[in-house]
């Protein structure tokens, strides 16, 4: 982790804020099940939840404050996870 | 590539310096990371000397069509143990295992891995997912599933499948913390001037494999739990008559286990391509290229699961999407196969040992590949799947590449590991013995993959006697060159001729530039490195 990392100090309102934007996300998946959305069902879950994921790496995680280095490799991590599941659904989408 | 390391009178090796511990504490507290690297070496001796005969009853059972040793419970039961013993105990831990752990700090220039302690800690989790292995074979019966643990059986069985899954689980947390301590050590202790492409390949590709231990190993840790939830719980993740899908079982698996493959011989490629231009007294052949190609592999690596499950009834999108990447991973290997002959034409070979392990990795590994491309298209996988041509194409690559690659690392490295030299003689005729049984052993299968003769079954037809005693046989023969190299280097280790020559091969790399055996923390002054690596001036 860099020096800059060290130094950065993240206000406790911002916490706060992520804090609540990550429950009411949660709240927007219970919600979601509600509607029939088919086979659209999972794409819808798997956005809020790496929607979550997002802000906590880049705030909680402190990646947004860190050197680009470990910005790229954790894109390229989240990437790869997303063409495995892509893969994945070849099959269950097209079964 | 220079070193400050020259003055080396009246120093203690590795193996004299004892942190003033007795007995086996000198070796199970010490967190020297060369010790801990000959701690995996011994216990997985140890498992690969079981997973050996458990093969050879196999081999004993198939000489005859009919019951010969066993029956078809205890047939099922070896094949499983087998499979996992060597599988999550000796090949995935393999080489990174133990050469990675003893030559990574000295390849690039560090004094220890960036974590000793962690690392240490990695080889008691080890030891502790062995021991769940071990208590598997106990009580209900070893499990009967095969490796692989598939679901709907695997939560139906009534053999001893829980612990077992519960050791590949924990011997997962060694290969995660394993792989981190070297993307660390790798990032943050390469020696002054050791850019990335001055970096030697071994440590690059324990980079590459790093990367895959801690990205894909937590799917397997996952994916084992939600089978013990199965079985304990009864949840339905995989059970059809609970709307769950077996299948799901089957990617989940495949998504950590064919980057497993990549785990396995991606180290074995860097130490061929260490031995190589040792050898050839020559600069590797493209150097870059068997860097990027190293990463190709780690990353596409990650996209091929599917070709294992050809026959499942996946989805014919995922059918063509799997093989087409299958045929994608296969051209990096080819590259580094081109690099690997390229560096050797025109160089000036002397046939030595480790050089005869590496000459014969390349022609097992290319059968073991081209049958992967075989085995790759989906017409010809529905006539092979689950024949013994599988059987056999897995072993060219997983026995013939990770076991040829180790024993070549085994004797290119082991003077500097022990400071004594091995018999040459014997080396040489344990190499030519376990070769030769090697193909009698693995090559019959092919033939009978393709005649039709299924995998995991203690029987077959009449028709398929033959190639079977002939495969039998060629078992005995390796395992005869097994034990010669295996007694030559016990001995030679113990009682050998001692060397303390720095470099008797005549490489270029770090480890060749500091004393014979190491000392402790590798080198008096951290090295300055101002060349590129592989150069023969």
């Amino acid at each position: 982790m860099s020096d800059n990392t060290n130094h950065h100090i993240v206000p406790y309102r911002t916490y706060g804020l992520i804090l609540l934007l990550l429950l009411v996300l949660t709240g927007t998946s219970v919600a979601v099940t509600q509607i029939e959305l088919t086979r659209w069902a999972t794409v819808v879950a798997l956005l809020l939840a790496s929607t979550k994921s997002a802000f906590v790496l880049a705030i909680f995680m402190h990646l947004k404050f860190d050197q680009n280095i470990y910005k790229i490799m954790a894109t390229l991590i989240i990437l790869l996870v997303a063409v495995v599941i892509v893969l994945t659904f070849l099959d269950y989408g097209f079964r | 590539m220079s070193s400050n390391n020259t003055n080396h009178t009246g120093y203690k090796s590795y193996l004299e310096e004892d942190g003033g511990r007795k007995g086996i504490f000198k070796w199970i507290l010490s967190t020297d990371h060369k010790r801990i690297g000959l701690l995996y070496l011994y216990a997985m001796m140890g498992w690969f000397i079981v997973g050996v005969v458990l093969g050879l009853l196999m081999k004993l059972e198939l000489i005859a069509p009919g019951k010969t040793i066993m029956g078809p419970q205890a047939y099922n039961a070896t094949f499983t143990v087998h499979g996992v013993i060597m599988i999550f105990l000796i090949v995935i831990p393999g080489l990174p295992a133990v050469f990675g752990n003893f030559m990574l700090p000295i390849q690039i220039g560090a004094k220890d891995v960036a974590f000793p302690r962690l690392n240490l800690f990695s080889w008691y989790i080890y030891v502790l997912g062995g021991i769940l292995v071990i208590i598997s074979l106990f009580g209900n019966g070893p499990p009967d599933t095969g490796w692989t643990f598939y679901a709907p059986y695997s939560f139906k069985t009534g053999t001893n499948m829980l612990p077992a899954a519960l050791g590949a689980f924990v011997l997962g947390f060694s290969s995660i913390l394993t792989g981190l301590n070297f993307i660390v050590t790798i990032h943050r202790m390469r020696a002054p001037g050791m850019t990335w492409f001055k970096m030697p390949l071994f440590p690059w590709s324990l980079y590459g494999t790093a990367w895959i231990q801690l990205l894909a190993t937590p799917v397997i840790g996952i994916t084992l739990l939600m089978v013990a939830g199965e079985r304990i719980l009864g949840i339905g993740f995989f059970d059809p008559a609970k709307g769950g899908d077996p299948l799901l079982y089957q990617h989940l698996f495949w998504i950590y286990s064919h980057p497993a493959v990549y785990i396995m011989i991606l180290p074995a490629m860097g130490a061929i391509s260490e031995i190589i231009p040792t050898f050839s007294k020559k600069t590797i052949f493209g150097y870059k290229a068997i860097v990027i190609s190293t990463l190709a592999i780690a990353f596409v690596g990650y996209f091929v699961w599917g070709h294992h499950m050809y026959t499942s009834g996946m989805s014919g999108a995922a059918l063509w999407a799997f093989s087409l990447l299958t045929f994608i991973v296969a051209i990096p290997s080819a590259i580094k196969v081109f690099n690997w002959i390229s560096t050797m034409h025109q160089g000036s070979i002397s046939t030595e040992i480790p050089f005869l392990w590496a000459a014969s990795f390349i022609f097992i590994f290319m059968i073991g590949g081209l049958t992967g491309l075989v085995l790759g298209s989906l017409a010809v996988d529905v006539h092979l799947h689950d024949t013994a041509f599988v059987v056999a194409h897995f072993h060219f690559i997983v026995f013939g590449g990770v076991g040829f690659a180790f024993f070549g690392a085994m004797h290119y490295w082991f003077p500097k590991i022990f400071g004594r030299m091995f018999d040459k003689s014997w080396a040489k005729t344990g190499w030519i013995t376990f070769s030769i049984g090697f193909v009698t052993l693995y090559g019959p299968m092919f033939y009978l993959g393709i005649m039709g003769m299924p995998r995991r079954y203690f029987d077959y037809l009449d028709e398929f006697h033959g190639p079977n005693i002939i495969s039998t046989m060629g078992a005995l023969v390796m395992i005869a060159g097994f034990l010669i190299i295996l007694i030559n280097l016990i001995k030679s280790a113990r009682h050998g001729e001692k060397t303390t020559e720095m470099n008797p091969w005549g490489g270029t790399n770090l480890e060749w530039q500091i004393p014979t055996p190491p000392p402790l923390e590798n080198f008096d002054e951290i090295p300055v490195i101002d060349k590129a690596t592989y150069k023969y001036d």
